[in-house]
């Protein structure tokens, strides 16, 4: 359990001394978040047993006069009887308890949008060699617009080589947070000014449990697995690789020297998620990256057509 | 997996309903979890004990519900409840089988005052 995770621990962007430094308005919404749920109540109903003396304590709340000859259940704020729960102080909510960060998400994603850009959550365990994936994908693409996030915990190491191959990069560190959330992406893609038609590449932290849950307003979430991790990787982390929409399985080019068994891999990920597209792909070689580097062109393709 | 996360989602959920509502304590909150939420219930009581401290839903009863876990199977095209995420389809055995539902986390309804 990562009880030391969490948005409070203060996310930290390049080139700001510390998070939200930067003057803006915490409340600015993204959606209604306090909505309520009209209803009607269409039944009635008439009964008439007795209550003998005793005192009726409750309270109905709300200005609501009425005679004790017959109980209303099903009346309160929330419309609904629970047996043990008293009524009228009844709050039905039933909101995500993520509505927060999915609002943040739905900004990002209307931005991202409005742009035609297309964005990728890469999401991995520390070490599958994503950062050089990326230095080797950009390399790859040429003049293509992009943008790069990088999500860590500490440094700006992975942001600094982004740049070091010319592209744009800006660095979340999460201070203790395990993972990017929908605000902190966008914060950064202000920063990052996407032109049009761009690829963003969003870095996340690496960690294959906590970022599968928090929409970040991407396109797509792209894991990548090396295959030094062992083949029932995907069996073990299964939620991350559910919500995968390709999944790249890097480093092909050790994989005779730790006898990984490539279909092994791949018959896990598919039992996992039998809609997933995976990719063999070594960034060293760059042996399979240009299926990867088409499946890109492809999404944003798709993106920027009406 | 992110419970102090979630906790702190909890509980702007319910700064926020007690300004609209204007209720002074929560006393009970229920919350509906699925199977496949990837929440640990204990460390989530654990997060929400220390995050509530101070909000109006200081020492409230937190019931947490189960919702099961449900998954289409490829091959036989039906839907079923299923207990763990790698079980394979009850009906014809495949193990192509996808969650269609389980992730909730929601909070459901809470007793104010």
């Amino acid at each position: 359990m990562c009880t030391v995770c969490g948005c409070s621990s203060g996310p930290k962007i390049d080139g700001q001394t510390h998070a939200h430094s930067h003057a803006h308005d915490h409340e600015h919404s993204h959606g209604d978040l306090t909505h309520s749920h009209p209803h009607a109540h269409s039944y009635s109903h008439d009964h008439d047993h007795a209550h003998g003396d005793h005192d009726h304590a409750h309270s109905h709340g709300a200005g609501h006069d009425h005679d004790h000859d017959h109980h209303h259940y099903g009346e309160g704020a929330a419309g609904v009887s629970v047996p043990g729960m008293s009524q009228a102080r009844l709050i039905q909510i039933e909101t995500d308890i993520l509505a927060k960060n999915n609002a943040y998400a739905a900004s990002n994603r209307r931005v991202l949008a409005a742009l035609d850009a297309f964005a990728v959550n890469l999401v991995s365990s520390p070490g599958s060699g994503k950062t050089t994936l990326l230095c080797k994908t950009i390399e790859a693409l040429g003049d293509q617009p992009l943008a790069v996030i990088e999500g860590d915990q500490q440094t700006s190491n992975d942001a600094d080589r982004i740049r070091a191959t010319g592209a744009r990069a800006v660095q979340v560190n999460t201070g203790k947070g395990c993972h990017l959330d929908g605000h902190m992406v966008g914060h950064a893609m202000d920063d990052l000014r996407l032109a049009p038609q761009s690829l963003l590449f969003i870095e996340n932290v690496g960690n294959l449990v906590c970022p599968a849950a928090f929409d970040l307003g991407e396109d797509a979430k792209v894991a990548i697995l090396s295959v030094t991790e062992g083949e029932d990787k995907p069996l073990k982390y299964p939620d991350m690789f559910t919500a995968a929409t390709l999944a790249i399985l890097n480093k092909i080019d050790l994989a005779p020297h730790c006898d990984a068994d490539l279909d092994a891999y791949e018959a896990n990920l598919k039992r996992i998620n039998p809609d997933i597209i995976v990719l063999r792909v070594s960034a060293r070689t760059g042996e399979g990256m240009d299926a990867w580097c088409d499946w890109l062109r492809a999404g944003l393709a798709a993106k920027a057509r009406p | 997996m992110h419970e102090m996360s979630l906790a702190e989602g909890i509980r702007q959920i319910i700064d926020t309903q007690a300004a609209a509502h204007g209720f002074q304590r929560v006393t009970a909150l229920r919350l509906e979890i699925g199977r496949f939420a990837g929440v640990e219930k204990p460390a989530l009581e654990f997060a929400l004990d220390v995050v509530l401290r101070g909000s109006s839903a200081e020492g409230a009863a937190v019931e947490m519900i189960d919702l099961p876990g449900r998954a289409l199977c490829y091959d036989c095209g039906e839907a079923f409840e299923i207990a763990d995420r790698l079980d394979p389809c009850p009906l014809c055995g495949s193990g192509k089988i996808m969650p269609q539902g389980g992730d909730e986390m929601r909070i459901k309804d809470m007793e104010v005052i």
